[in-house]
């Protein structure tokens, strides 16, 4: 496992301090937003309608969404329409910070497919941030 | 009037003997005598800043008597121009043309000589030298010498050969036609001859005062002295291909040439070389580099200075002024008009060169067809046909004259129209064309030449002039080449302008790669559904 990667702090959704730039070796802070899916059963499979890109053993320069080339984290590449993370909210181009309350900030790929499909599991919190969202906080404070 | 006389008198050297050419100078004179007239009302169009004698502003002096306060407009009209050639005179060229005339006949011819005969005197003596140690003791006291057996004979044979290696040696490096008669004597072949005189008058001194005036009875020792003699013959031997050929081969100047009225640039690389030795290699160089000088060329740039003074003329309009001040802001002023007239021979200049460049290639369309044309009426004869030829056979060179009366008018309409018709005769085309087709060359080769203007060597001998160029230079000519050294070499018509530059030093650091160093991965961008 990784010795050293900064702690993704549990932020409230709301918190104020937001600084988004990433500064190697502090540790990250965004506005996030809380997501709650729930799985749909589909034919034996539990499905929770989105693709996920990224993750440390891509390659970053790639990642359309990403504001910052370098950076290795999970983002929601597509969300099928009508389906349980649409309903939710979850919206293209979403990077997502913790899943259940694992990180997914420095996850290889893999990795985070397994933790969003756990069998086991019915329910799915996400947090993920995307760009706005510190803009938007501000305006609903005003 | 002088710009005439420079470049006409270059179509004159064509063909005409040396004598004949200064009648034709004479009766270019009268004719420009007789222009003379004319121009020098051409003259009124030329800006001739006059500023008329200072008058004081202040009452004290007396009044200046009347009719001198008028200035007089008309000044220019009424003198007469002064041009360089008129009819009794001789101009400036005439001049340096006898001068340089009388050197070449007189003074190269007696250098030339004076610096053969040295060298060759020099060289008899190097050879008889050793020669003569050997005999003299045998013809002067031979019952007195010692007899020496195999040792002798030994270095006998060695004596024989090692000049039989000088004297080819000397051959190879001395003993070949000189390229060019530079103007100051060559410094190091002076040193080395000088070198040389030395190390046999000072063999000779101990020769003669230990050996003659003590006769000495060690023969052998006397013959080892002969055998050092020529070994430091061949050691200065040695010195000397060192000095004069291996001492410029590596470069460590850059040198920029640049002709003055077109601006055609090289650069070349040479060694350590002194300023004199450089200019014979740029020369041999630009015979071969350079395109050839064409001055039907540069007369669009002339009429088009001529034209930009022609069009302005300054009045002073102030009444008399203060002598010096006025002429200057009046000449200030003029060029600050001449920047702000609304001037349209940019646009003339563009339409005029694409206009040109047109005219140029419909003639090269009419030219290369013509000749390729030709070129199929001829063909070379079979083997086989030799027994009974279909037609009439030729040699190349009445093959030649048969075809070339269809391609001549395209081939003189294209050359008239690059301006190239005097680099060209009529009997030098048919030479190269048979030239041509003995050699089975095609149509596009034998135009190649006539396309684009080649080196000053493809053209006649008339055209070299390898015999006028001068030597301009602030430095002394035989000191040697440094960074930011500049002369010129003059030719009648033009000059080339060199610069030195230093080559810079190459550091030059090594990286190591290992082999097993290059590894790839490929880039992965897998998206997942979930």
């Amino acid at each position: 496992m990784w010795t050293s990667y900064p702690s993704v702090p549990n932020m409230e959704p709301f918190d104020n301090n937001c600084t988004l730039p990433v500064v190697p070796g502090q540790p990250v802070t965004a506005v996030v937003q809380r997501i709650e899916i729930h799985k749909l059963r589909h034919a034996d499979n539990l499905i929770l309608g989105f693709s996920i890109g990224g993750g440390m053993d891509q390659d970053p320069g790639q990642n359309p969404f990403s504001a910052d080339k370098t950076d290795k984290g999970i983002y929601v590449t597509r969300v099928t329409p009508q389906g349980p993370a649409e309903v939710a909210g979850l919206k293209m181009g979403d990077k997502i910070m913790q899943v259940n309350g694992w990180d997914m900030t420095m996850v290889t790929h893999d990795q985070a497919r397994k933790r969003l499909t756990k069998k086991k599991e019915d329910v799915v919190r996400l947090l993920v941030t995307r760009k706005g969202l510190e803009q938007a906080v501000k305006n609903a404070m005003m | 009037m002088d710009t005439e006389s420079t470049y006409s008198g270059y179509s004159y050297y064509s063909g005409r003997s040396r004598g004949s050419h200064r009648h034709s100078e004479r009766s270019r004179d009268r004719h420009s005598k007789s222009r003379s007239k004319d121009s020098s009302s051409r003259s009124e169009k030329n800006v001739t800043i006059n500023a008329p004698p200072v008058e004081p502003l202040l009452g004290d002096q007396p009044p200046p008597p009347p009719g001198d306060d008028t200035q007089d407009d008309n000044w220019g009209e009424t003198t007469t121009a002064v041009t360089g050639t008129s009819e009794h005179s001789l101009s400036q060229e005439d001049i340096v043309r006898i001068t340089k005339d009388l050197e070449e006949s007189v003074g190269l011819g007696c250098r030339r000589y004076l610096s053969l005969t040295l060298g060759l005197l020099l060289g008899l003596l190097v050879f008889l030298t050793p020669l003569a140690f050997l005999v003299i003791p045998q013809v002067l006291w031979p019952e007195r010498l010692q007899p020496c057996g195999t040792a002798c004979e030994g270095l006998f044979i060695s004596v024989a050969f090692k000049l039989l290696i000088l004297l080819l040696a000397v051959w190879a490096l001395f003993l070949r036609s000189p390229r060019a008669s530079l103007p100051r004597v060559f410094v190091f072949r002076a040193l080395l001859a000088l070198l040389v005189l030395l190390l046999v008058l000072s063999y000779w001194l101990f020769y003669g005062v230990r050996i003659l005036d003590s006769q000495d009875e060690n023969y052998q020792g006397i013959v080892q002295y002969a055998v050092s003699l020529v070994d430091a013959m061949l050691f200065i031997h040695y010195l000397a291909i060192v000095l004069l050929e291996l001492r410029q081969l590596q470069p460590c100047f850059s040198v920029c040439v640049t002709r003055s009225t077109d601006g055609e640039t090289r650069h070349y690389n040479l060694g350590q070389l002194s300023i004199q030795r450089a200019a014979m290699v740029i020369l041999e160089n630009y015979y071969k580099d350079f395109p050839v000088h064409n001055p039907a060329l540069l007369t669009a740039s002339k009429s088009r200075a001529a034209k930009h003074l022609a069009g302005l003329k300054v009045y002073n309009v102030d009444g008399p002024g203060n002598n010096a001040a006025a002429g200057q802001s009046q000449s200030r002023a003029m060029i600050a008009a001449a920047a702000r007239r609304r001037d349209t021979s940019h646009n003339e200049l563009y339409y005029e060169e694409a206009d040109h460049e047109r005219r140029v290639r419909k003639r090269k369309a009419r030219l290369v067809v013509a000749v390729e044309e030709a070129f199929t009426h001829v063909r070379r004869m079979q083997e086989e046909e030799l027994k009974k030829p279909p037609g009439e056979v030729m040699d190349p060179r009445e093959a030649a004259q048969a075809i070339f009366p269809s391609m001549a008018r395209a081939l003189q309409k294209y050359l008239r129209t690059t301006r190239q018709q005097h680099c060209h005769s009529m009997e030098s085309i048919q030479k190269h064309l048979a030239f041509c087709i003995t050699n089975n060359m095609t149509p596009k080769a034998f135009l190649e030449s006539y396309l684009t203007p080649g080196p000053t060597l493809q053209y006649g001998r008339e055209r070299w002039m390898a015999s006028q160029w001068t030597l301009v230079s602030e430095a002394s000519v035989t000191s040697s080449l440094r960074d930011g050294t500049a002369f010129l070499l003059k030719c009648i018509d033009f000059s080339l302008v060199v610069t030195t530059k230093a080559m810079p030093y190459i550091r030059l650091s090594e990286e190591f790669i290992d082999p097993k160093s290059h590894k790839f991965v490929l880039r992965l961008q897998s998206e997942t559904s979930v």
